[in-house]
């Protein structure tokens, strides 16, 4: 009777440490692809970066070398336009959810903005297809930035609402109290202690856009050559990369390893600056 | 009378939120107010305005197609451009089966991540792994589909694919040639791109379990594991299938990686090793290609049948997710 027992507690012991055993395993399992494809990016990616890279053109199909500087350029004028579109909206909207309006109204924007974070980024592609290329009869870096701006609108609102609302109701009743119009407590008071955490919202929602390549594909388009108008097709980093990786030419292969490389950089120094800013903003606000 | 109120709330009730505070204190004369609400007003209101835009302009770019094909449209499995004929079912049963491989894949590890991060691991590596995954979030689709062409897909054929084929080559699932890309490698690199967004709601639904649960378990005895599957899993059940219904969503949509290794071939076919294509790939391959008005409307039809599966499927995550905030929320509050 005791030895049972004592053999059954040992057995429970034993049964808890597979469990911990096999967790660990799915843990490593989750994070192995992110060490292999960075452990590849380098490896291809290094070898093939070269200082042409970032100052020439693509090279003609079949000849060797080149670059994608008009690649990397379209990316920064894509993400500059949406950012034109989407931060003022996000973060206004977002201060109007945290700041104005009845519960039931700001819960029913919050949850349609929650679904726009769920609709496919190609969707939004199609749609500005719609929109601007059939209606302009052209693929523009209009329509790319406005695609990625659309998409940005959901992921701001969302982040500005939820520091807004960190900021304490003390700052308001202080400024209000004083005398200052609401309004200007809002931008001034309540905006400006959250601006760090609004900062980080859009520098995500930057990088996250930065990779999207699905919205350009038939808005921006791609685009060999310079640009030289904004209502012309437009080449972006991601874009460039999808075109070479599926093509049959070994060079272009290795060009599309350097420019992963670069985007990835690109995206993991935005997430390193975010959480350099988020560490001290949970000292300054909250 | 309202600025009498206020405060006492205030001081008596639960934290008043900005607004009432705001509302009881401003002068409603000033413009500068009115204009700056309607501005705002205005700005939030694009989140409604945006769905049904999608919704309007998906419909008016496919109501040709949808009126010359009708229901057909998503029971006929012929695809062809050139004698117009047009059906979507091949793409749908590649986005549903791709998506449940991927599901069946992700699941599991991404819960069992979950548990490992909130309940089972030394406490020092929580932050790092939890930094790793956000990491793992951040790499666009594009990049994994890069890396799936050239270093995954290989390394499946030889290795896994071989092996599967030989233990379970008698079954019609692995029947068949290995080409390389194919629906189960589509399925394998979706489950890599939606293991982070499973993961990390799993652990923010493991997290809103009450500590009171967890110290009951081990008052009884329990150990780590008991207490981690009778307290906590089960107590959170309905969250985890909201985030994996939420994980599902992603799945359905996904489009960059899964175009590059799923092989992008409309066909219905048992094996796991022949190409499929998905809804979104279809879109993503030949929407600059459609040379006809009758083309570009199914695509458009295709998108509009994309649009409304994964807003389906949103709005029922969304639910989900939310009962579990309010009712976990006033729980830990009681």
């Amino acid at each position: 009777m005791h030895l049972s027992r004592a053999r059954s507690h040992t057995w429970r012991k034993i049964k808890s440490a597979l469990a911990s055993g096999i967790a660990f395993v799915s843990a490593v399992l989750v994070i192995t692809p992110l060490g292999l494809v960075f452990f590849h990016l380098v490896i291809n990616g290094a070898s093939s970066l070269n200082w042409d890279f970032f100052t020439k053109l693509p090279a003609p199909v079949g000849a060797v070398g080149g670059g994608m500087v008009n690649a990397i350029v379209g990316s920064l004028e894509l993400l500059a336009l949406a950012g034109i579109i989407g931060i003022p909206i996000g973060v206004l909207g977002g201060v109007y959810l945290a700041e104005y309006g009845s519960a039931r109204l700001n819960s029913v924007l919050r949850f349609l903005a929650d679904v726009l974070n769920g609709v496919p980024s190609i969707t939004w592609g199609v749609v500005v297809y719609g929109l601007v290329v059939l209606r302009f009869k052209s693929f523009s870096a209009y329509a790319g930035g406005l695609a990625l701006g659309l998409i940005m609108i959901p992921l701001i609102l969302r982040t500005t609402e939820e520091v807004v609302l960190l900021v304490p109701n003390g700052y308001r009743e202080a400024a209000l109290a004083l005398g200052v119009s609401r309004w200007k407590t809002i931008v001034h008071i309540v905006m400006k202690t959250a601006s760090k955490g609004i900062i980080t919202g859009i520098l995500l929602a930057l990088a996250r856009i930065g990779g999207e390549t699905a919205p350009l594909l038939f808005t921006a388009f791609g685009n060999h050559f310079w640009n030289h108008s904004l209502s012309q097709p437009i080449a972006a980093l991601p874009l460039q990369i999808f075109t070479y990786a599926i093509s049959p030419y070994d060079d272009w292969h290795r060009q599309a390893w350097a420019g992963a490389l670069v985007l990835v950089t690109g995206i993991f120094c935005v997430n390193v600056i975010v959480r350099i800013l988020t560490r001290g903003r949970t000292a300054s606000v909250v | 009378m309202e600025i009498a109120t206020a405060p006492a709330s205030k001081a008596f009730g639960p934290p008043v939120s900005p607004r009432s505070v705001a509302q009881a204190m401003a002068r409603p004369s000033r413009f500068g107010d009115k204009a700056f609400e309607w501005l705002t007003f205005a700005m939030a209101l694009t989140v409604a305005v945006l769905v049904v835009l999608i919704g309007w302009e998906l419909w008016h770019g496919s109501v040709l197609a949808i009126k010359k094909f009708g229901f057909h449209f998503l029971v006929t499995s012929t695809w062809d451009p050139v004698a117009d004929q047009f059906g979507a079912l091949p793409f749908i049963y590649g986005t549903l089966v791709s998506s449940l491989i991927a599901l069946l894949i992700a699941v599991p590890l991404g819960i069992a991540t979950a548990a490992y991060l909130t309940e089972l691991a030394p406490l020092w590596i929580r932050q790092p792994l939890v930094s790793l995954i956000e990491m793992l979030a951040a790499i666009p689709s594009v990049i994994l589909g890069l890396w799936g062409i050239f270093v995954m897909i290989p390394w499946l054929r030889d290795y896994p694919f071989a092996w599967l084929k030989r233990l379970f080559g008698w079954t019609p699932l692995f029947g068949g040639p290995i080409y390389g890309p194919c629906m189960l490698a589509g399925g394998i690199i979706i489950a890599v791109m939606i293991l982070p967004i499973i993961t990390s709601v799993s652990r923010e639904i493991l997290r809103s379990v009450p500590d009171l649960q967890r110290e009951a378990a081990y008052g009884l005895g329990a150990t780590r594991w008991e207490a981690t599957r009778i307290a906590v899993l089960s107590y959170a059940k309905k969250g985890l299938f909201g985030a994996v219904i939420l994980g599902l969503g992603r799945a359905l949509g996904e489009t960059m990686a899964v175009t590059m290794v799923i092989g992008n071939t409309p066909q219905i076919v048992a094996s796991l090793f022949q190409p499929g294509y998905t809804l979104a790939s279809v879109l993503a391959n030949e929407f600059t290609e459609a040379t006809t008005d009758i083309y570009l409307q199914a695509l458009f039809e295709i998108g509009l049948v994309l649009f409304g599966i994964t807003i389906l499927v949103n709005l029922l995550a969304q639910l989900l997710l939310r009962t579990i905030a309010t009712t976990s929320a006033t729980r830990a509050v009681q």
